[in-house]
């Protein structure tokens, strides 16, 4: 029986075999697929789960992002710890 | 099917909001043949079920495809019918992979094998769907009119087996929903990643079945609540979607996300569907697509058009500050119980034709409910 991720800082998020990125064309953005679930993606978010391949871990995911986005490190590293959390509890993200 | 699009990813707040120029489908039911060995007396099917004889040949249904994949569709669901009694499943199912398109096989599982799965699978099945009608073998078997809980169950297993993901989808009524405790169990038991807890809606064959399944009041109330309290005990561990008998609700669902704007639904001899109850209108056209290619279809057929948007909205519709929250409700129900698929919804409290409830929901509070009336050919 599963048990609920709790995502921490060693963590290495992913997706999951039953979600696919992809890039949807006629919408001009990324999209998670997953069973009668749609997914849309910003900009912001897609970098995000971009960088979850399951070898990073949280605390790399968040360094990547402070380098490439102007934001203070700590705004970042909630915002992603928060949204990947919501997505694993949603069953979009495994670790 | 609920409203399929999420945006709740867009956690970051430069979200904006998407204004597509022109509406895009985002998934297609693929009805590959209403033969099924299982006999529900709440099949979504029409009564007037399509003979083998009239089902589209393999390459019709892999024109379709792409055609899907090229109008941008993303998700493809495999249905019926029971999918898995056409011998061509394979073929289609690599077709939609290779296209990009997220597939699903909707099945009863009773067909199945774990070699056809491992091959499905390795095709580039995405996904599988297996329908439960209870959680006993005498329910279940009773419900189904057929012989096949065990076999449903092994066929679960076998899914997660293979690793890949499973929805249970367990349809309750008023003889079933006492055993939603133990529906929730076997999901986490079958590690299923998502559980559909459908209760029946009123069309076609539920429609003529409505006496016999109909839950009452008190039973909704209590099965919502422990759908409430499973989502929080089971946060991250499975997902739960609920579909309730709008008869009993204040306000309309969003059917399908809206009327042409998310979903198309195609028929096994190829007739294209707003929603699977929509040929259930006989004042509507729809169109084959032995005739057309299926953009063409979406975009311009009357069928579509006809409640695509609010143009079409009587009042209190038309200035609604829901209207583009349930675009609605659903126009199959409006004529099923008003005879006018253009009435409002009786589903919403502000229909003047709310009062067509009274009696179905009278029925429902009887002692002792009629025989089912099972799904069968020539029914």
């Amino acid at each position: 029986m599963a048990e609920r991720i709790v995502l921490d800082d060693a963590s290495k998020p992913k997706l999951p075999r039953h979600a696919k990125l992809r890039f949807d064309k006629a919408r001009d953005k990324w999209v998670i697929l997953a069973p009668e679930r749609v997914f849309e993606l910003d900009e912001i978010a897609h970098a995000v789960i971009s960088l979850c391949d399951g070898e990073t871990t949280l605390v790399g995911v968040i360094d990547k992002l402070a380098e490439k986005f102007e934001a203070p490190r700590e705004v970042i590293a909630r915002d992603v710890a928060n949204m990947l959390q919501r997505l694993a509890d949603r069953g979009f993200v495994v670790a | 099917m609920t409203e399929i699009v999420d945006q709740a990813a867009q956690a970051a707040k430069t979200a904006k909001p998407a204004a597509p120029d022109k509406v895009v489908p985002y998934a297609v039911l693929l009805e590959l043949t209403h033969r099924c060995p299982l006999q529900c007396p709440y099949c979504t099917n029409p009564i007037d079920l399509e003979r083998a004889g009239n089902e589209l040949a393999t390459e019709d249904w892999l024109r379709v495809i792409d055609e899907a994949a090229e109008m941008s569709i993303l998700h493809a669901h495999f249905s019926g019918g029971e999918p898995t009694v056409r011998k061509d499943l394979e073929a289609l199912v690599e077709r939609a992979a290779e296209r990009g398109l997220y597939t699903n096989l909707i099945t009863s599982g009773v067909l199945l094998d774990e070699d056809r799965l491992r091959g499905l699978r390795d095709l580039g099945l995405d996904h599988v769907q297996v329908s439960f009608q209870g959680t006993t073998p005498e329910l279940s078997d009773r419900v189904a009119g057929f012989k096949g809980h065990a076999r449903k169950l092994e066929i679960a297993r076998l899914v997660r087996k293979l690793d890949m993901p499973l929805t249970v989808n367990a349809v309750l009524h008023r003889h079933n929903l006492h055993q939603l405790p133990d529906v929730l169990k076997m999901a986490v038991e079958l590690d299923a990643e998502r559980l559909e807890v459908a209760q029946v809606q009123y069309y076609a064959w539920a429609l003529r079945n409505r006496a016999a399944l109909l839950p009452t009041r008190a039973q909704l109330d209590e099965a919502t609540a422990l759908v409430e309290d499973a989502r929080v005990r089971l946060k991250g561990v499975l997902a739960i979607d609920y579909v309730v008998p709008d008869y009993y609700a204040r306000r309309p669902k969003s059917c399908m996300g809206g009327w042409g704007r998310q979903f198309l639904n195609i028929t096994p001899s190829g007739k294209v569907l707003p929603c699977h109850a929509a040929a259930s209108i006989p004042s509507l056209g729809f169109e084959s697509v032995r005739d057309h290619d299926l953009s063409w279809i979406w975009d311009h057929s009357e069928g579509f058009n006809r409640f695509r948007g609010t143009a079409w909205m009587p009042e209190p519709c038309r200035s609604c500050d829901r209207r583009e929250i349930d675009w609605g409700g659903c126009r199959c129900q409006a004529f099923a119980l008003t005879g006018d698929a253009a009435n409002v919804d009786p589903a919403c409290e502000l229909s003047p034709q709310r009062d067509v409830l009274d009696m179905p929901l009278e029925e429902a509070d009887q002692e002792a409910p009629p025989e089912f009336v099972y799904r069968r050919f020539g029914g």
